[in-house]
């Protein structure tokens, strides 16, 4: 059976390259925290202080948010958003798009500035995008796609019958 | 689109509960909240209106656990039934690695459940899927109520490429959780 659609995997050196890039942008911005989600909802990575919140669950409304923001875009002629702004009495947000398929959240408050963010964002999604599309084009030129080892698929399927099987 | 993210050792699954508005979606997954342990579950978030029907969609993160050292993670969503909410039934399909249809049995519901899954279809192959080739499951709910289509119209009507189904009565928890189980199986085989 295909897979439910194009998947990609994310490795070790991706993520230090990209740790490396955010944490350098939340020094130079100074910023508080930054996400990665992708656009289905998952979380990818998070750099700077450790979120206090669910962010899984974060996540897939950030996600959400984008989206949805993105079809208004489409309604009133345009192609996209590529960034949106909540503003918070303390804490705000700033969502960028990264390469179609990634979204940088951005959590920052009063020791920054909107328009800082804004300018250190732009680069910082550029670098971003580099690493996205590599990424990417890599999952597409593998012939399969990522695989889970021999077994995994086994020690699932139990699990699944242990926590699901007597509810 | 699972994502396996090889640095932070985990597998991200999404699987999507479809179907009519009312036929019991956001009650599948409010059965499987209440019943796993909260150490295995997240938060249920509901995007709904204040009639609580659902707006945008209901997610719950659902844990296995460590697989093989991958911290393995099912995110279960809704979407909202209703027709005139398509914009958002397909922004919840991105990235789809499995789908439940729960199917309202109710005879007067037959011809909601049948428009339901044409839009099912359409929708998935706006992104390049066909639910004959993706982890897709049927699930025919309300199976208590006294006027209901017989399962054999049922599977005529919504399932002829012959699904892997279950009868349920969501509110209950008849056949929630032996749907979970089919879909995130073959969500699984699907990575291999």
């Amino acid at each position: 059976m295909a897979a439910g659609a194009s998947s990609w995997s994310f490795e070790e050196r991706d993520f230090q390259r990209i740790d490396r890039i955010l944490q350098a942008f939340l020094f130079d911005a100074n910023a508080r925290c930054a996400l990665l989600v992708d656009r289905t909802g998952q979380l990818v990575t998070t750099a700077g202080e450790r979120p206090e919140f669910d962010s899984v669950a974060f996540s897939s409304l950030a996600a959400a948010d984008f989206s949805a923001n993105d079809q208004l875009a489409s309604m009133i002629g345009e192609t996209e958003f590529s960034s949106l702004f909540h503003q918070g009495e303390k804490e705000s947000m700033y969502l960028a798009d990264v390469a179609r398929r990634v979204i940088l959240v951005v959590l920052f408050d009063n020791r920054t500035t909107l328009g800082m963010i804004r300018i250190k964002v732009k680069g910082v999604v550029r670098e971003l995008a580099e690493i996205f599309n590599e990424l990417f084009s890599r999952s597409a030129a593998a012939p399969s796609g990522p695989r889970v080892e021999s077994g995994f698929v086994d020690e699932a399927e139990d699990e699944i019958d242990r926590l699901f099987g007597d509810l | 689109m699972s994502m396996i993210n090889y640095a932070s050792r985990e597998i991200n699954c999404k699987i999507v509960y479809y179907g009519p508005g009312l036929c019991g979606k956001t009650t599948n997954l409010e059965y499987v909240y209440e019943k796993v342990s909260p150490n295995t579950r997240g938060k249920l978030i509901s995007l709904a209106t204040e009639t609580e029907r659902t707006l945008f969609f209901d997610f719950l993160p659902v844990d296995l656990g460590a697989i093989r050292g991958f911290k393995t993670r099912f995110h279960l969503y809704t979407v909202p039934g209703q027709v005139y909410y398509n914009a958002s039934r397909k922004l919840i399909l991105k990235g789809v690695d499995g789908v439940v249809f729960v199917g309202d049995s109710q005879v007067e519901r037959l011809d909601a459940n049948i428009e339901s899954m044409h839009n099912l279809y359409e929708n998935l192959a706006e992104y390049g899927l066909d639910p004959r080739e993706i982890p897709f499951v049927i699930q025919y709910n309300k199976r208590d109520l006294p006027n209901i289509s017989s399962l054999e119209e049922l599977q005529r009507e919504l399932n002829p490429h012959g699904a892997p189904h279950h009868e349920a009565v969501a509110m209950r928890g008849i056949g929630v959780f032996d749907t979970l189980k089919a879909v995130s199986k073959l969500v699984i085989k699907s990575l291999s």
